[in-house]
């Protein structure tokens, strides 16, 4: 496997890897005094699942938020899609493809699961809210729409059951399922998660592998994920960046980061004799 | 002959109701949260495509076709058209492990496997090395089928889209297969449960169906305008008379429920007008009113028991057209509109016109609750072999305690011993390669043995069953042993799941019981009774105290029946896990191994009659997919008050 063609690269499971989508280049990030990420850079290619681990406090998360655009470093550059990204505000971001699941889980608890996915179509409405309070005409037509995707997604993930059962009902695990379900209806080109499987049990990790790898497969959508679990990273991604102390120690396919002197050092630590 | 006009197989049956029916509603599925409607055309051409499909990838006449996933119209279409291609479908159970489908795929051979989903094709690929005959396998759902290798495996879409291209090319040869099939060529096979040893195929001809289907259709009545919904397992011979049979023989309409999750949904949706369940789910229905009637505010709970209780005194009368006064009348039109129509509504039975319930005993409570709200339940007794009916109840002749009276065209008997014998149009034609068990089941006069024993009210005609003939055993002293028949009575009460009941050739009769953990659970949660696990509420002492109380109740009522006080329960245990069919302590149909769970927990057996206090235990469990790990408990033995001697003077 060649990672840097820019042609993009074919997987040990034969698929094909496209052109980067996304770069990152020598991003840093303070948070007063505290450098939180250090001179990183690395880039994210098309149809490819990618992974950032690293020990808690490495910087993971604050990664994600400046992929996500929330965090505004204050040096290096994020090229998306071919062009350098200024500072966004959030709806900016979802509205270029970008869709993220949260490590809390973010969903609005007093609502149906259904609702909860339908507003994750919201950037993609066109109706004005007139046109939406009266539900007639370009709304109405709009919202069967609208929600033919979403049912698309519910199949997609199993929820059938759940559809009509307020958010705040489920057990955690479906919790996590519904927020990927959200992230998928605003039809992303670009999904972040944010440690997809923290707090699962065997049973629902395995289910969560699955859905991540069927949503890669079926939608050709890039992921982007944080995970603790190696196991999981391993199995699921195509390249991963580990990450310590705000610094990218490792960057390759999963094989190659396995035997990678720092990142074992960095999970397993250093013997000081 | 004449009685069916010609009508001799099933595709002929689903010309005639393309023709006849043909804008009306034949398949309905839910899904992206919209029911999907086929008519009876447009399901008849659906058919027809699949069918030259399988023509096109070479389908030949005898082939075997197995058939595996959850109740959706492509794979009752795939059935049918394996029909018109001459072939044999083989449904399957679909949660089955790989293990036990590879026995049933490599005992009938099957070249063609049709799979719902990617599920059901990776347990396939798995055994497949063991299956040199399967050449073809097919899916209906494509999700996550992108990566596998195709060089033997379609996408049913495809196959129909290739049928319906090619078809110049095989219109000719599927009429003249069409043309073949008569009223003795093989409608299909399936596997019972099989409750000792292997599955047997059982095969069932057009004439077993279509006789069957008829016969049963105008007992009950069904028209086209009814509607069912297929959510038993494909594999069982029910599912196939009502979904296949019944609804091509009278033209009604065929609704899949989404997914498994939302059957209670998708009931309630399509609030069918004819419908079939085991009494595992009218118990699991009345145990969900039960809890949350406990939740209802105080003035909705008495108006529930008040009218519950009119409905208890009167509804049944009503149901079977009785004479009733007509204050009684009033009391119950009005706990119609206010109870019963609200919760017939909530549960989907507000259309039911004709409800069965089969396979097990039913609770008395269970079963009048639901003839006391106006819903027409009935019971039947059946089984593979007779393309199900054997007896069943005439409406207005309905009691929880018989199975009915022969069903049309079947002739029954008891023998000597107590075991019920029938023949009839249904009667199956053999077991497929299997003519030693054939003959031992099915005489030269084509009598069938059922393996259950039974006999016939002189009153009434109505057949009652106690109990498998097999299980029937002696005691020590020579006293009738029916465990079966305890056993239901157990389990009647919510608290209990399962119960199973040993004392063939000892002294005096003991208990393994499986608690609810439903109901249970709930029970332990209003009395401030904290768990972690099942096995933690198993042991809880007070639960062993309730389920002391049910087993001396059942022990008084065993005992006015002199036959077989003998079979009171002495001890009992409460086992430390749920009987399991992946640890194949039971049946995919739920029904219980004894044979399997008296070697599995001998060592309890062993603590039951030893007078021990408890006994510890290591037993092997299978997790779902397939691995396996130990249980380790402590087990308590109790004893329970028995009834001595005879009460019945008079």
């Amino acid at each position: 496997m060649n990672a840097m063609n820019p042609e993009g690269y074919v997987t040990s499971d034969g698929r094909k890897i496209g052109g980067v989508l996304m770069e990152m280049k020598n991003i840093t990030l303070r948070f007063g005094g505290v450098k939180a990420i250090t001179d990183i850079s690395f880039d994210i290619r098309e149809g490819e699942i990618r992974a950032i681990i690293g020990p808690n406090g490495a910087g993971k998360s604050s990664m994600l938020n400046v992929i996500s655009g929330f965090y505004i470093p204050q040096e290096g550059e994020v090229w998306f899609r071919g062009k350098k990204r200024a500072p966004m505000k959030p709806y900016e971001v979802a509205q270029q493809g970008i869709a993220r699941t949260f490590q809390n889980i973010a969903l609005f608890e007093g609502m149906s699961v259904l609702d909860n996915i339908m507003t994750g179509r919201l950037t993609l409405m066109k109706s004005g809210m007139l046109d939406q309070a009266m539900w007639w005409g370009r709304a109405q037509r709009e919202e069967t729409e609208h929600r033919e995707k979403v049912e698309k997604i519910i199949d997609f993930l199993e929820i059938q059951h759940i559809r009509k059962t307020p958010v705040g009902r489920l057990p955690y695990g479906l919790k996590k399922r519904v927020e990927l379900a959200r992230a998928l209806a605003a039809e992303p080109k670009l999904l972040l998660l944010d440690e997809p499987m923290a707090g699962m049990n065997v049973e629902e990790k395995e289910d969560m592998c699955r859905f991540i790898l069927d949503v890669n497969d079926e939608f050709g959508t890039t992921i982007t994920l944080i995970e603790h679990d190696m196991g999981v990273v391993m199995d699921l991604s195509d390249r991963v960046v580990v990450m310590d102390y705000g610094k990218k120690i490792g960057d390759g396919p999963p094989d190659e980061v396995r035997s990678n002197p720092d990142v074992i050092n960095a999970y397993l630590g250093v013997s000081h004799d | 002959m004449a009685a069916t006009d010609g009508l001799n197989s099933i595709p002929a049956l689903l010309d005639r109701n393309a023709r006849l029916f043909g804008a009306r509603p034949a398949w309905r599925e839910k899904e992206f949260g919209i029911w999907q409607c086929w008519t009876w055309a447009e399901g008849a051409a659906e058919i027809r495509a699949i069918a030259l499909g399988f023509l096109a990838l070479g389908l030949n006449r005898g082939d075997h076709v197995a058939v595996i996933g959850r109740n959706r119209p492509a794979l009752y279409w795939s059935m049918v058209a394996a029909q018109m291609c001459g072939a044999v479908p083989v449904p399957l159970y679909q949660d089955a492990v790989a293990e036990e489908m590879a026995y049933v795929l490599d005992h009938c051979g099957a070249r063609f496997v049709v799979c719902g989903d990617q599920e059901q094709v990776d347990k396939v690929l798995e055994i497949q090395d063991r299956l040199p005959h399967v050449e073809q396998v097919i899916y209906v759902d494509k999700r996550g089928m992108r990566k596998y290798d195709h060089s033997h495996m379609n996408a049913l879409a495809d196959v129909e889209a290739e049928g319906k291209a090619g078809h110049y090319r095989f219109d000719a040869e599927l009429e003249t297969r069409i043309a073949e099939l008569d009223y003795d060529s093989t409608c299909v096979m399936l596997y019972t449960s099989g409750t000792t040893g292997k599955p047997k195929g059982v095969v069932l001809s057009n004439r077993n169906i279509i006789e069957t289907s008829k016969n049963s259709s105008e007992f009950d009545k069904l028209r086209p305008g009814d509607d069912v919904l297929a959510y038993l397992p494909m594999a069982w011979v029910g599912d196939f008379i009502f979904s296949v049979g019944q609804a091509m023989w009278t033209g009604f309409c065929v609704n899949c429920p989404e997914s498994a999750a939302t059957m209670m949904t998708d009931l309630r949706e399509i609030g069918p007008t004819y419908f079939f369940a085991p009494p595992r789910v009218f118990e699991g229905q009345l145990t969900q009113v039960m809890i949350r009637m406990e939740d209802a505010g105080r003035l909705k709970k008495r108006m529930f028991d008040h009218y519950m209780a009119v409905a208890r005194r009167v509804g049944p009368a009503i149901l079977d057209g009785k004479p009733v006064s007509a204050a009684d009348r009033l009391a119950y039109w009005i706990g119609d509109k206010l109870v019963y129509g609200p919760l017939k509504n909530t549960l989907g039975f507000s259309r039911v016109r004709v409800g069965y319930t089969a396979g097990e005993a039913i609770g008395p409570e269970i079963f009048d609750f639901y003839r006391s709200l106006g819903i027409n339940l009935k019971q039947l007794y059946g089984q593979t072999e007779a393309s199900v009916f054997i007896t069943q109840q005439p409406d207005g002749q309905v009691r929880s305690d018989t199975v009915g009276v022969p069903s049309p065209g079947v002739e029954v008997r008891i023998a000597e011993n107590g075991e019920v014998f029938y023949r009839s149009p249904g009667t199956f034609m053999s077991y497929f390669k299997n003519p030693e068990s054939t003959a031992s089941t099915k005489d030269a006069e084509g009598w069938v043995a059922t393996g259950d024993a039974g006999f016939f009210e002189e009153a009434t005609g109505h057949l009652r069953i106690i109990d498998r003939a097999k299980d029937v055993g002696k005691m020590a002293d020579g006293r009738l042993f029916a465990p079966k028949y305890v056993e239901n009575k157990l389990k009647f009460y919510p608290n209990i799941l399962e119960a199973v009941v040993f004392g063939n050739g000892r002294d005096r009769c003991t208990a393994f019981i499986n608690i609810d953990l439903t109901a249970v659970g709930n029970w332990a949660e209003r009395n401030n009774i904290a768990y972690s696990s099942y096995q933690e509420l198993a042991g809880h002492p007070r639960v062993y105290e309730a389920i002391k109380a049910h087993v001396e109740e059942v022990n008084r009522s065993v005992a006015e029946d002199p036959m077989l006080s003998g079979c009171q329960v002495h001890r009992f245990c409460i086992l430390h896990k749920e009987l399991d069919a992946d640890d194949g302590e039971m049946t995919r149909t739920r029904k219980v191994r004894r044979n399997i769970i008296e070697q599995k927990y001998a060592d309890l057996i062993a603590g039951l009659y030893d007078g021990a206090d408890s006994v510890y235990t290591e037993t092997e469990v299978t997790y779902e997919d397939g691995r396996k790990g130990a249980i380790r408990a402590t087990v308590r033995m109790m004893d329970a008050a028995t009834v001595a001697g005879q009460r019945r003077a008079a």
